[in-house]
């Protein structure tokens, strides 16, 4: 059985949020995301889940960071000034391996900027906006499906590998409305539990893996802490040894696991004389664009920014002579795949000024490009 | 076969709930794909709002309008700013209350414009005693002139997305807009 909606990206958003069992949500109203927490204020409630207007962004990651560890499946949305300001909590986030959903509706930027225009500034403030090494897990919707699809499967990774995860959205599939189909058969994760307290070590060094996460109230005696900690959870900043273990493994919990993390989609790649990367909004005037050209053009759309797709990127990228990288930014993500294709002629059409780039547009560049 | 329509006005007439109405009614009730995206201002009410629907019989990838076969315009400022974008044979209607069309009597006889005038802020005023229907009055009349949607999928539409308890008063809107062609 399945129902459909006919609803705005935000809409979705929260509605898969409530799908994949998030109960807290903590946040800061900013355009173009308000909807999220505008939709959640009203149907958290009705589900046994509460709903809290924070002070200031600050406050509503840390307040997520305590829904977690109170046991509920937590969550935030915001745009580009809010997860500016949330960035010190989002590493400690990461540190004290925290699951989190991070719902970022990107608008022009920098600054305030353009509130109610799309863009797609975020994407490295999202990889490394908080100081230190971690590595984060982002997902881009391109669709009001997809923004309710991977917020579902964000909140599944998130606890899954208990890490933050960003959805990084963007005004145009915040904003627009289309129809989603909401099937009524939905795998979610729900989070491992750890069932006796004997041995039990909150931040145990499994390789690629995670431990079982308590709640708060379950009794068991554990410290979360932000400084480097023992797999007990106690402070441990003086032993280069501890924090080198504890470090590599929060990376290597996610790098290790690419394979099962990372996911695009593709069409026409392997003949393509020219192949398009892009993800999110973009994608749709890439889609249009490649439907309506001769040429021997492919695409590519990262589902998953984060941890970049390196091998896909490369594999589906191998035949062509030129790769065009489109993205609502001056380049980000464009220098992403140049490291991995080094020795392909990567090209950038980045547009910023709050407008999708046009499926002509884009012709124009291949055109520049010179593909046959 | 794709349709794209335009609707502009300014904020607090409702033209967006007039857009979600349309692609609704297409994509939940018509059985075809809809996208509907919008612009404003950060005004909630009069600034200039716009509201686009790109309706079709498969799926919609780039989801703006491009050049709108149906430009409807609910105020002046939205009818003169924006329908330079309209297609050659295009159809334009325009609430004449609202708007005076000899300001682009020129656009419409270079590029072959069918005009339709649907006074829908006077119809809602006058037969629904409501001037907050105007946008569901101007829904009926894009229905018939159009037929971009079913009516049955219309009034199903309507009944989903307006308040509870004003069902009747919108379809009476829908009805009486309907009937203004």
């Amino acid at each position: 059985m399945s129902e459909e909606f006919f609803i705005q990206g935000n809409e979705a958003c929260a509605k898969g949020a409530i799908t994949a069992g998030c109960r807290f949500f903590a946040g800061y109203p900013i355009t173009p995301s308000t909807e999220v927490a505008e939709t959640l204020a009203r149907d958290l409630p009705k589900v046994g889940g509460s709903f809290v207007q924070m002070e200031d962004e600050i406050g509503s990651a840390g307040a997520i960071i305590g829904g977690s560890w109170g046991g509920a499946k937590s969550m935030t949305a915001t745009s580009g000034p809010g997860i500016s300001l949330m960035q010190e909590n989002i590493g400690y986030a990461f540190m004290t391996e925290t699951p989190i959903v991070i719902v970022d509706v990107q608008r022009g930027s920098p600054s305030t900027a353009q509130p109610t225009m799309a863009a797609q500034g975020d994407m490295m403030q999202a990889r490394w906006g908080s100081h230190g090494d971690y590595e984060p897990i982002a997902l881009s919707p391109s669709s009001v499906q997809e923004f309710f699809d991977f917020t579902i499967r964000a909140f599944n990774l998130s606890e899954e590998y208990r890490v933050p995860v960003f959805v990084m959205a963007d005004e145009v599939i915040g904003h627009m409305r289309e129809k989603i189909v909401v099937s009524d058969d939905i795998e979610i994760v729900a989070r491992k539990r750890p069932e006796s307290s004997d041995n039990y070590l909150p931040f145990e060094n499994i390789e690629n893996g995670t431990t079982p996460m308590p709640a708060f109230g379950d009794g068991f005696n554990i410290h979360v802490t932000g400084l480097t900690h023992d797999e007990r959870g106690y402070p441990d900043t003086n032993d280069p040894e501890t924090h080198d273990k504890l470090i590599q493994r929060i990376c290597d919990k996610i790098l290790n696991n690419k394979d099962k993390i990372c996911s695009v989609q593709s069409k026409n790649c392997e003949d393509a004389d020219v192949v398009i990367v892009s993800y999110g909004a973009p994608v749709r005037s890439v889609v249009e664009a490649v439907n309506k050209t001769d040429k021997k053009v492919g695409y590519i759309k990262i589902d998953t920014p984060w941890p970049f797709p390196d091998e896909q990127i490369k594999q589906l990228c191998k035949n062509a002579s030129d790769v065009l990288v489109v993205e609502m930014n001056l380049g980000q993500m464009y220098y992403e795949v140049e490291r991995v294709l080094k020795d392909s002629n990567v090209h950038l059409l980045g547009k910023i000024g709050g407008l999708l780039p046009t499926p002509d547009e884009i012709l124009d560049e291949i055109d520049k490009i010179g593909g046959n | 076969m794709k349709t794209e329509i335009r609707i502009g006005g300014f904020g607090g007439q409702g033209v967006i709930l007039a857009g979600i109405i349309l692609g609704k009614s297409a994509c939940l009730f018509d059985g075809k794909e809809a996208v509907q995206t919008q612009s404003y201002g950060p005004e909630a009410r009069g600034g200039a709002s716009k509201c686009e629907v790109v309706i079709g019989d498969s799926q919609i990838d780039y989801p703006k309008v491009q050049s709108p076969d149906i430009f409807v315009a609910m105020s002046n400022e939205a009818l003169t700013k924006y329908i330079v974008d309209l297609k050659d044979n295009g159809t334009l209607i325009v609430d004449p209350g609202t708007t005076d069309v000899s300001d682009v009597q020129d656009f419409i006889d270079e590029h072959n414009i069918k005009v339709f005038e649907a006074p829908a802020t006077k119809t809602a005023n006058d037969d629904i005693g409501l001037k907050i229907v105007a946008n569901i009055v101007m829904v009926g009349a894009i229905t018939k002139i159009t037929e971009v949607i079913s009516k049955e999928a219309a009034i199903k539409a309507i009944e989903a997305s307006v308040p509870k308890g004003t069902e009747e008063k919108n379809i009476k809107a829908f009805e009486a807009g309907y009937n203004l062609i």
